[in-house]
């Protein structure tokens, strides 16, 4: 049967989101010949729609439903109301990420048996061996045309990356360069190569940036086995007597709660909408909310160790022309505890627009110390800090029943406190990219805090064994057989790489699991 | 600016002869707030003029950029001269002056040192009045197109092509 389903047609997967996870899974489901429906919170957003401007296209894309922050993190005060800056829009936040498409390190799969004990930290080893990930990390990258991978060149140096490159090699790092991107760099595809525009995050216009939305989605929809519904929100998961999930109901683009049937639910809703929905979906079967028996739904959000430091030189940079994150610098990604820390950090260009530095290089910072920087904005250099942070128990997604959404369900808050590990990193990291500029002789430089998440991990994580976490090897969570998870959310610790490409190649793995479940008829 | 036409009747020479008021960087009329050299001016509807000159004032204080001209600090907070804001306005201004006033001065406006306007500001840091004249700054003045060029930030790429071939890594100087 193809595309568009019956709201009773009982054998279709429902996939919820189309992001990195849920989108990749539709098409690679869709190419199977597995009939999905994919519903998406957000509308259509296509490369003409996005806005070379910063706060007109946050307006346009990002998830602004209501949110609560609690925790000692700085973003619970500087913006209570946004713990995240993802994406709602068909295509998810692979819509605004910068592209960059790292694979784990080897020991990051085991950090557990790597890091050993940390107290205060809920570490656990992931259940899958880094060598099994290998040809799936090929096969994202070449789905994504990851630079520097697969005999793809890597992307030219902006004039960012030039200042950044000559510090970092000043200071004797060795793995520096422009990063491995999923950006197009040669005229030889169906996407226009990067023409140096800026405004990644904003949605490239020329596509040449890889995004779910415009890439994935649309390659599953010519298969006539995807069906994707936009603004439509799903607002519970409903199972039958036996304990199988057998639908959703979903809010449509009216505003009318609609009920389409399933064979199997497959959750990618990103870290903080997805344990929401297990939360928001319990009944009197599964009173703690769906798949949640280890009681670890919503536990261990990991938002990576972040922060930013800024350089002024007393000459112009102009960071902002070019590729926002086209450089890195790995030598601090490895495991070295002399460094008073277990685990690593990337050095990653990053630039923001004067709109944006004013509202994020201080958050409510003020006065001359304040706006000298901003006078030297042309002077500036930026570079972006993304390290591993360690899973805890009680930084955690809940439902906070005081304050509810459009839809009038309970919103999800997001409690988040530095681990001591996250602190140490995070001042080793200022202060080597602060030499960085420093190098070239910046005269003065800035440790900037994190900002809203970008990367958020970890709340229904997968595990060996079933008390220590929500889902099983392929995404499956242990309680329900026919419930998948399919985002960021499964990951079982975070790594020090931005987590695009886990994600992507995790969902390309579920989506072989799923096929070959399905055809043995297992679920 | 747009304002300007809002000056009906009002000559150059009627607001340099206001510009008596203690030297102070703009013309606070009946109801307006000018420069003094009439290159702008704005017509108050809702607030009082001394305390929409006082606001203006105390933008520039909290987000002080010297090379930016007074009005694009009038564009920035000018959504505060509407009927449903002048009240909390008017009493966070009166709070502001009766701050000043605690430390010897006249007003906000007459303290001649942004050293002991920025002491006075830095006592009320946490009020509302205060988060929400700082938190409406970030966007209002910011995100003013015409302020950008000033700190040398150029805006929209794509309809011209990127910086493919305008300079991505014309740096020069390394």
């Amino acid at each position: 049967m193809a595309a568009p389903f019956d709201l009773n047609d009982d054998s279709v997967v429902v996939i919820i989101g189309t992001g990195a996870g849920g989108g990749v899974l539709a098409n690679e489901l869709a190419q199977k010949g597995i009939s999905v429906v994919a519903l998406e919170a957000g509308g259509r957003h296509l490369p003409d729609d996005f806005i070379n401007d910063e706060w007109e296209s946050f307006g346009q894309l990002a998830w602004l439903d209501p949110r609560t922050t609690s925790g000692d993190w700085r973003v619970a005060k500087d913006f209570s109301g946004l713990p995240a800056w993802i994406v709602k829009s068909v295509g998810g936040t692979t819509q605004h990420w910068a592209g960059a498409s790292l694979r784990f390190q080897d020991h990051e799969w085991k950090a557990k048996t790597t890091y050993g004990d940390v107290q205060g930290a809920n570490l656990l080893d992931w259940p899958i061996d880094p060598r099994e990930m290998d040809d799936y990390y090929t096969k994202a990258e070449d789905k994504l045309g990851v630079t520097r991978t697969g005999n793809r060149p890597g992307l030219p140096g902006s004039n960012n990356y030039l200042v950044f490159e000559k510090g970092a090699k000043a200071l004797g790092y060795e793995e520096v360069h422009t990063g491995r991107m999923a950006i197009q760099t040669r005229d030889d595809g169906d996407r226009i190569p990067c023409q140096q525009t800026g405004f990644c995050f904003q949605g490239c216009k020329w596509g040449a940036k890889w995004s779910a939305g415009y890439v994935d989605i649309p390659e599953g929809e010519a298969t006539g086995n995807l069906e994707v519904r936009p603004q439509s929100h799903v607002a519970r998961i409903l199972h039958n007597e036996a304990g199988k999930v057998m639908g959703v109901e979903y809010y449509d683009a009216n505003g009318t709660l609609q009920m389409q049937k399933a064979r199997i639910v497959c959750v990618a809703g990103n870290s903080f909408e997805s344990p929401r929905l297990l939360l928001n979906s319990a009944s009197a079967m599964f009173p703690d909310g769906l798949a949640n028996s280890s009681g670890q739904v919503g536990r261990n959000y990991m938002r990576h160790m972040t922060g930013s430091v800024y350089g002024v030189f007393d000459k112009p940079v102009k960071m902002w022309r070019g590729t926002t994150m086209a450089g890195i610098i790995q030598d601090e990604a490895r495991h070295d505890p002399s460094r008073g820390f277990v685990g690593g950090y990337e050095l990653e260009t990053l630039s923001l627009g004067l709109p944006f530095m004013a509202a994020f290089l201080d958050p409510g910072g003020w006065g001359r110390e304040f706006t000298s920087a901003l006078d030297h904005y042309e002077n500036m250099a930026g570079m972006w800090i993304v390290g591993e942070d360690m899973p805890q128990e009680t930084n955690r997604v809940t439902l906070n029943h005081d304050v509810t959404d459009q839809y009038g369900l309970p919103v999800a808050n997001v409690h988040f406190d530095d681990h001591p590990n996250d602190i140490a990193m995070r001042n080793h990291a200022y202060k080597q990219g602060q030499a960085v500029y420093e190098a070239v002789g910046a005269t003065r430089t800035f440790p900037t805090p994190p900002y809203p998440s970008t990367h958020n991990l970890g709340t229904n994580r997968m595990s060996e064994n079933p008390r220590d976490g929500v889902v099983n090897n392929w995404g499956q969570t242990h309680d329900i057989a026919n419930l998948f998870i399919s985002d960021g959310s499964q990951f079982t610790t975070g790594a020090a790489e931005n987590p695009t490409l886990t994600i992507v190649a995790l969902a390309i793995r579920q989506a072989d699991h799923i096929a070959q479940e399905m055809s043995a008829q297992n679920i | 600016m747009s304002q300007k036409e809002s000056l009906r009747g009002l000559t150059r020479r009627d607001l340099l002869k206001r510009a008596s008021a203690a030297g102070a960087s703009f013309v606070v009329g009946t109801g307006f707030l000018a420069a003094p050299d009439a290159a702008w001016a704005y017509e108050a509807e809702h607030l009082d003029a001394e305390t929409f000159a006082t606001l203006v004032q105390m933008a520039r204080d909290i987000y002080p950029h010297d090379q930016v001209a007074d009005e694009y600090y009038v564009i920035a907070v000018k959504g505060y001269d509407s009927a449903d804001a002048a009240a909390g306005i008017t009493a966070g201004i009166a709070a502001l002056n009766a701050a000043a006033q605690g430390k010897g001065f006249d007003s906000y406006l007459a303290t001649g040192w942004e050293r002991d306007r920025v002491d006075i500001l830095r006592g009320m840091e946490d009020s509302a009045f205060f988060q929400q004249v700082r938190g409406g700054l970030v966007t209002g003045l910011y995100n003013q197109k015409a302020v950008w060029p000033i700190f040398g930030y150029e805006g929209e790429s794509f309809s011209q092509g990127g910086y493919i071939d305008r300079g991505f890594n014309d740096i020069n100087w390394l």
